[in-house]
């Protein structure tokens, strides 16, 4: 800290009266963020160092890394079908997420920016809708994939479509309140001038709107994508081919009853699960500080 | 949602003309219409429209050869209605629309709807299909071998998975030899072609089909000694691994008397179709019934039965504090963090920035595993690190703690990045301006900053809780709901509404899908009154309404 360099007279009291001023103004700041950093860190360490422990148990594991051994990382890829699973579930939430993130857009437009008879319902509807949770019909949702896997196979069970489809149900339900307090915020005169200067509303919603709220896409897109990877009870029932699994289904069954032996392996495929999305949160966070709260505030 | 689109009064409006709507300005409505329409919106809606015709054609051939004819005529309604819709120059908003509302309501609402509708009935284990699915597995359920039986090589294969998949038959007829698949459904001859039989008569690989070998079959005997096939005379069962014989059903069901009938016994079940099943004259139900309409029953079992009603409310009442502490708590801590860190001579915010939002970047189906393994009594790392011998999960009030620790650790990063984002939106000259008149920062904060900041925040508060109302895998992947009472092994102590449901209707005490569906209801129209509520309050600015 510089904060010495800054203290006024080189006089001894002096200098300690500013050290104790230091503290009541900035000090007691950084040790505010260093718990913090303590406590959002010791889970974390705690993963890193069951990764490296040779050993691979949950029992002979450390807070810190005992040893570094890439054993769990060879084991993981060798016994069980990670590879598979990672692939699944980036190309699933990435299509998922930036498919629903489109349809929400283009039906937060039309709520945003059209008026029609039906608007308002509609905009409850989703609301309602929206507070139902989804997964409580899995039964009626498994009967109805039941005579989808005897028609279509390729989108029925164990395919990575038959969830895409499922989740895009859930897509306008999600987003689209969000996503139309964004559009709010764009003044109405923007695209009123467009529309003036001879612009059709398809143009006036790709030229226009679209790359304004491009940010705050990407972030809504992040946390579908953070959401997809996470989701789980759907995905449960509906993919049970090894090969075929999510990293949520793949992982959960490592450890649901193998606790013990399975957990270094387990540490391991967590590492590598949050790679991509911890890096993609690095990149928008400024985004997302600026981003949710700006779009909350119009509702 | 294109239905009201037309409004209530479109039809006596002249076709062809605009009908004249307001909020909207007459001319900017011709303008868009006239707009020209560019080469590269003509190919794009080509190339779209040629894709909707290319999969309702794909889509098509399936149902023609199952005759699903209802089904075939909503995809041909559906794809003309799109090609109707994008065609015509009108009912711009429905363009908008429509490709969300489509998976909308097939997707989520269709089996939202169907879901509420088993609320009325008792679906769930033995209430499954219709009566003659109960007649059929009471009587090859009752079949018994006797002297005499017929026996066949039997070899258990399964489409799926070996571990998980479901099992089917593949049987050999020792006389004709032909081989024969069988499941729940019966039994059906396959070409011989399809399979490959050993000398003994064994069927040893089968297209389509995998062979369980004797360690797989092993470890699923039960499933293989449930598997009843039913056939003609009566039913086949295994006996062993790899025979099975054809034995005859000992119940019978009588269309004359409507019931069914004990042949060794005597005994007589007769149909009840109020509740769905055979009851005896002395009480007994036999297990396999059907899916009948029970009315208000299951709402009246939820608010009545205090077998269900004790455990449902205090399961309330604790789910409303897990959402509220969730909430709260994360939201707390994550402003009181933006605060210490929100100060113009702070150096490194950037830097804890990146570090503490790492919690909300992690899988957290993965952290809520590592969290439920960390509270492990016996070598988990907060007994192992504190020195403490607790069994976390194994008493309510220290489950109840550690569940809100690991919803705070998850959620405060999130509530932090929000409130950091609205703190800088505060104009500095408001809380200078305190300062100048003699505030004390507490008063200031208290007077200016948390006002505005609860303003910005406060719609994704109740975001937050009504997502943590419902959050089944904070609860599922660490407690799994426990732990349990001794006396009542359904509704555990951090248990939610939801994870309870999903017990009740998934769980290995027998499904109950329609007292599951009731309960959905309810937690349905709690979480709806209480965002109602609370929407209402902050909804000032917003212009639903307008």
């Amino acid at each position: 800290m510089t904060t010495h360099a800054e203290a006024p007279v080189a006089n001894r009291n002096a200098t300690g009266r500013s050290r104790g001023r230091w503290f009541t103004q900035v000090g007691w700041r950084h040790l505010v963020g260093a718990l913090a950093v303590a406590f959002s860190l010791f889970p974390i360490l705690f993963v890193i160092s069951a990764a490296l422990n040779p050993l691979g148990t949950l029992s002979s594991t450390e807070l810190l890394p005992t040893g570094a051994s890439f054993e769990n990382f060879a084991n993981l890829f060798s016994e069980t079908a990670f590879a598979h699973w990672f692939l699944n579930s980036l190309l699933l939430a990435g299509v998922a997420s930036f498919a629903s993130i489109f349809l929400s857009a283009l039906a937060a437009y039309a709520f945003s920016r059209m008026r029609f008879a039906g608007r308002r319902v509609g905009l409850l509807t989703l609301l309602l809708i929206q507070m139902f949770p989804q997964f409580l019909a899995i039964v009626a949702i498994f009967l109805i994939f039941t005579t989808v896997t005897d028609l279509w196979p390729s989108i029925g069970f164990n395919t990575p479509w038959g969830l895409f489809l499922l989740y895009m149900g859930g897509a306008l339900g999600a987003n689209t309140w969000l996503m139309k307090g964004f559009f709010d915020t764009l003044p109405k005169e923007l695209d009123e001038s467009a529309t003036m200067d001879g612009a059709s509303h398809a143009q006036v919603f790709f030229r226009i709107m679209l790359p304004l709220v491009a940010p705050i896409l990407a972030v809504t897109g992040l946390l579908a994508f953070i959401g997809s990877i996470n989701e789980f009870i759907l995905a449960n029932v509906f993919l049970t081919n090894t090969n075929s699994k999510t990293l949520a289904v793949g992982m959960f069954g490592l450890v649901a009853g193998e606790r013990n032996n399975n957990f270094g392996i387990f540490a391991a495929g967590t590492l590598l699960t949050a790679i991509p999305t911890v890096l993609v949160f690095q990149l928008l966070q400024r985004y997302i500080v600026s981003g949710l709260t700006s779009g909350a505030v119009k509702g | 949602m294109s239905a009201s689109l037309s409004g209530p009064g479109s039809a006596t409006q002249t076709p062809g003309r605009e009908p004249a709507r307001s909020g909207l300005p007459r001319k900017s409505r011709d303008a868009r219409y006239h707009a020209p329409i560019t080469l590269t919106g003509l190919v794009v809606k080509v190339v779209l429209l040629g894709l909707v015709a290319g999969i309702a054609i794909w889509a098509a051939f399936p149902l023609i050869e199952a005759k699903y004819w209802v089904g075939l005529a909503i995809l041909l309604a559906t794809t003309a209605g799109l090609f109707y819709l994008y065609l015509t120059p009108q009912h711009i908003p429905a363009k908008y629309l429509i490709p969300g509302t489509i998976f909308l309501i097939v997707f989520q609402v269709f089996p939202v709807l169907y879901t509420a509708s088993t609320a009325f009935t008792n679906f769930g284990d033995g209430h499954r299909g219709d009566k003659s699915d109960a007649i059929v597995a009471i009587q090859s359920s009752s079949v018994k071998q006797v002297p005499g039986s017929a026996q066949y090589p039997l070899s258990v294969a399964t489409k799926g998975d070996p571990t998980t998949g479901p099992l089917v038959f593949l049987v050999t007829d020792p006389k004709s030899g032909t081989v024969s698949i069988g499941d729940a459904d019966g039994l059906k001859a396959l070409d011989a072609g399809q399979v490959t039989v050993a000398p003994g008569g064994k069927v040893t690989a089968a297209e389509g089909y995998t062979i369980l070998n004797f360690g797989q079959a092993s470890a699923r005997s039960k499933d293989i000694t449930d598997l009843v096939v039913p056939t003609s005379g009566g039913a086949l069962r295994s006996s062993g691994l790899s025979r099975a014989y054809e034995g005859t059903a000992v119940r019978a069901y009588d269309e004359g008397c409507d019931c069914i009938k004990d042949s060794e016994s005597g005994k007589i079940w007769t149909a009840d179709e109020s509740v769905g099943s055979f009851v005896a004259p002395d009480g007994e139900r036999l297990a396999q019934g059907w899916k009948v309409n029970v009315g208000l029953e299951n709402f009246s079992r939820v608010l009545t039965d205090p077998n269900i009603s004790g455990p449902f409310f205090g399961t309330l009442v604790w789910n409303f504090a897990f959402a509220i502490g969730s909430t709260g708590f994360t939201f707390l801590l994550g402003m009181g963090i933006a605060l210490a860190l929100h100060s113009p001579r702070m150096r490194g915010t950037n830097l804890y920035r990146m570090v503490l939002i790492l919690p909300y970047a992690m899988p957290s189906f993965a952290m809520l595993l590592v969290w439920r393994d960390m509270f492990n009594t016996d070598f988990g790392l907060v007994n192992n690190l504190f020195g403490l011998g607790v069994d976390w999960f194994g008493e309510a009030w220290s489950a109840r703690l550690a569940v809100l620790l690991v919803q705070l650790w998850l959620g405060y990063p999130y509530m932090f990045l929000v409130a950091t984002g609205a703190l800088q939106a505060i104009p500095r000259e408001l809380t200078e301006a305190t300062s100048v008149d003699g505030a004390t920062p507490f008063q200031s904060f208290k007077a200016v900053t948390l006002p505005l900041l609860l303003v910005a925040i406060s719609p994704l508060l109740i975001a937050s809780f009504a997502y943590n109302f419902n959050n089944i895998n904070a609860i599922w992947f660490t407690t799994e709901g426990g732990p349990f009472p001794a006396d009542n092994p359904r509704s555990g102590a951090t248990d939610l509404l939801i994870t309870y449901t999903y017990r009740l209707a998934f769980g290995a005490q027998g499904a109950e899908y329609g007292l599951a569906a009731t309960v959905s209801i309810f937690i349905f129209a709690i979480v709806a009154v209480v965002s109602a509520i609370s929407f209402s309050r902050t909804r000032r600015q917003e212009e639903v309404y307008s």
